[in-house]
């Protein structure tokens, strides 16, 4: 048992103190649920709200809905899919500790017509579940989702076996496999709305649970593959998925203020690929920024490189991510300033980039 | 499902495992190259759980209230094909091109290109899985469907096996049926000298699956084990360990690691029908 000792259950683990960082990885909301808003004295632009909404508008969804059944993988408090077991338990299957087994099974389930949503860490979903999501769900076309949540760095110093810095790279290149990253609670219920009419499965990345609000309402007009310009500029588009989305924000905001004009596209959907968006910002603003939470390896940072190669757009770019390493232990917000991914890091990239020239 | 006051047409369902292997015979030779053996030892099997077993209606492949099979090793495929034709599933014509370029046929299973097939399959180890999906689905939308699975030995060394045969005791499955192609060889050699399974039986009981053990290729025991199944309701899953051979049927076929790929030439093709017909090895 020594090689376990560090925790009881080798994946969800226990936080052993009852600090702000482990509340935030392990909890959408506070530590009784009760209470949706957090941090307001840090102030508006980084309010924090619960993220991990999935199981409560499931929920709500699967009143109407009978396709509609959840599967996690001893998460079920951690990703807080258990408000949807506590409403439709004969719905609600627990896997324990075998993501293999339970994506394989929600095909399985997909094939006599259920719509399963299947809910575990990024990092077991899609890189030990690689081949049961691409040769069980996508090839043959079956309607599951996989809720990919502590995406990223996100897990902080649970150190790199928890991490998923390479599962964009690695999904969007399975065919016939939609690709989203969820930027907040808000979009999410967005996603998970029009998931039900998404033919094909669905990889659906997640952040920690707790992520700052982009959104202040449910999107009503959200659509997979057609990125949302959250804000216009003429000098330089970030292009931003995910996590990086409320950062990017703010970092153009205060980059308008010292004379940049900045555009911010958030690039929710990986695959398919809002390509004309991506045109439009290369000849319109003539310079691209991608900002994401993962390595700068085959990410979003790729996609958008691939199409300005294949369209011959040679405009200056520059892809921001994690560099092609194993990250450094810390809490997430450590993490995030270190590799600029927080605003005054990205601020620094882009003055950097526009220095440059 | 089968009725076991019908009396069961043995000498038809001889005649179509003898279909099974010649059509294996006749496609490999389409192809160039194809998995006879590991389909001989299933030849059996496949008839009984089609011609006797399953709750099927070839006119409506997605009936929602079908039986399930899962080709867990999805390279005995080429078996199962020429049966899904004769029941009308498709043209029998169709099986011409199997393996051909745009073929529905390859050598592993494609469910959005074959009717009839009910899960693709080709990467071993997930099939157990999938019917522990579909025994799930029936559980929830209240059909009284029952799922089968069919596995290698060999398949057996993939953990996620283990993983859905704990989870089909833990949700209680007891409409899930696995079916063991025990045949005793993988590519590199006998299964137990590459990754023993041994005792298969004992380690299924000990996960909490009902076992029962028969001769893979005695049509009466298989038809007796798949009467002997708990109902489709009842809590507990279940397995039936088929001992095979792997090649039944073809001599030189038979328990030799050299087949489990292989092609015959135009001499041997004729040698081997003509051993088949005459039904020597079965």
């Amino acid at each position: 048992m020594s090689s376990r000792g560090d925790s009881g259950s080798s994946h969800a683990g226990t936080p052993v103190s009852e600090g702000q960082d482990q509340k935030d990885l392990f909890r959408g909301a506070s530590e009784d649920g009760s209470s949706p808003r957090q941090g307001s004295e840090k102030g508006i632009s980084r309010a924090s709200v619960p993220a991990f909404v999935a199981g409560e508008e499931l929920a709500e969804l699967a009143k109407d809905d009978g396709r509609i059944v959840v599967l996690t993988a001893d998460l079920a408090s951690a990703n807080r899919l258990n408000d949807f077991g506590a409403r439709h338990p004969d719905r609600f299957f627990n896997f324990g500790i075998a993501e293999k087994n339970m994506i394989t099974a929600a095909a399985g389930m997909a094939s006599t017509g259920l719509m399963p949503f299947v809910g575990t860490f990024a990092a077991f979903a899609a890189l030990l579940g690689y081949e049961q999501i691409r040769t069980d769900c996508a090839y043959p076309g079956m309607a599951v989702r996989i809720l990919a949540h502590h995406s990223g760095m996100s897990m902080g110093y649970y150190g790199s076996s928890h991490h998923a810095l390479e599962d964009i790279a690695a999904m969007r290149a399975v065919a016939d496999l939609t690709v989203a990253c969820a930027t907040d609670g808000n979009q999410l219920r967005a996603m998970v709305r029009a998931s039900l009419d998404l033919p094909g499965a669905l990889y659906l990345r997640l952040g920690r649970g707790r992520d700052p609000e982009v959104y202040s309402t449910v999107p009503d007009d959200f659509v997979f593959g057609r990125a949302n310009k959250l804000r216009d500029g003429e000098d330089v588009t970030i292009i931003a998925t995910g996590s990086e989305v409320h950062p990017a924000l703010a970092a153009a905001e205060s980059l308008t203020v010292s004379g940049r004009s900045v555009r911010v596209l958030d690039m929710h959907t990986i695959k398919p690929l809002d390509v004309d968006a991506i045109v439009k910002a290369a000849t319109e603003t003539g310079a691209i920024v991608t900002v994401e939470e993962h390595g700068t390896i085959g990410g979003l940072g790729g996609a958008v490189a691939e199409v300005l190669a294949d369209r011959r757009l040679g405009v200056p770019f520059l892809r921001h991510g994690v560099h092609d390493e194993y990250v450094e232990i810390g809490p997430p917000a450590a993490l995030y300033a270190h590799y600029r991914l927080d605003a005054p890091g990205i601020i620094a990239v882009i003055d950097e980039f526009l220095t440059k020239g | 499902m089968s009725d076991p006051t019908n009396t069961v047409d043995f000498d038809r369902l001889k005649e179509r495992a003898l279909f099974v292997r010649l059509e294996t015979l006749r496609l490999t030779r389409i192809a160039g190259a194809g998995h006879y053996s590991g389909t001989f030892s299933a030849a059996e099997l496949f008839v009984v759980l089609y011609y006797h077993q399953l709750r099927l209606d070839p006119s409506r492949p997605d009936w929602p209230d079908r039986d399930r099979f899962v080709l867990s090793k999805g390279h005995a495929a080429i078996g199962l094909y020429p049966i899904l034709a004769d029941l009308g599933f498709f043209d029998s014509a169709q099986l011409e091109t199997y393996t051909r370029f745009g073929s529905a046929f390859g050598d592993h299973p494609d469910m959005r290109k074959v009717a009839g097939i009910d899960f693709s399959s080709g990467s071993l180890g997930h099939g157990l899985s999938v019917g522990v999906g579909m025994a799930l689905g029936a559980r929830v939308q209240h059909r009284d469907f029952r799922t089968y699975v069919m596995v290698g030995d060999g398949e057996l060394a993939e953990g996620q096996v283990w993983e859905a045969i704990m989870a089909a005791h833990h949700f209680k499955l007891g409409s899930l049926v696995c079916i063991v192609d025990r045949n005793q060889l993988g590519i590199d050699g006998p299964t137990e000298e590459i990754m023993s399974a041994e005792p298969i039986d004992d380690r299924f009981r000990a996960f909490g699956w009902n076992v029962q053990r028969i001769n893979g290729h005695d049509l009466g025991q298989i038809v007796g084990a798949f009467d002997a199944l708990a109902t489709a309701d009842s809590s507990t899953p279940q397995v039936v360990i088929a001992d095979t051979i792997k090649g039944k049927g073809v001599k030189r076929m038979e328990l030799d690691v050299n087949w489990h790929v292989g092609n015959l030439n135009d001499t041997d093709y004729e040698a081997v029908y003509e051993e088949l017909v005459q039904g020597a090895g079965l």
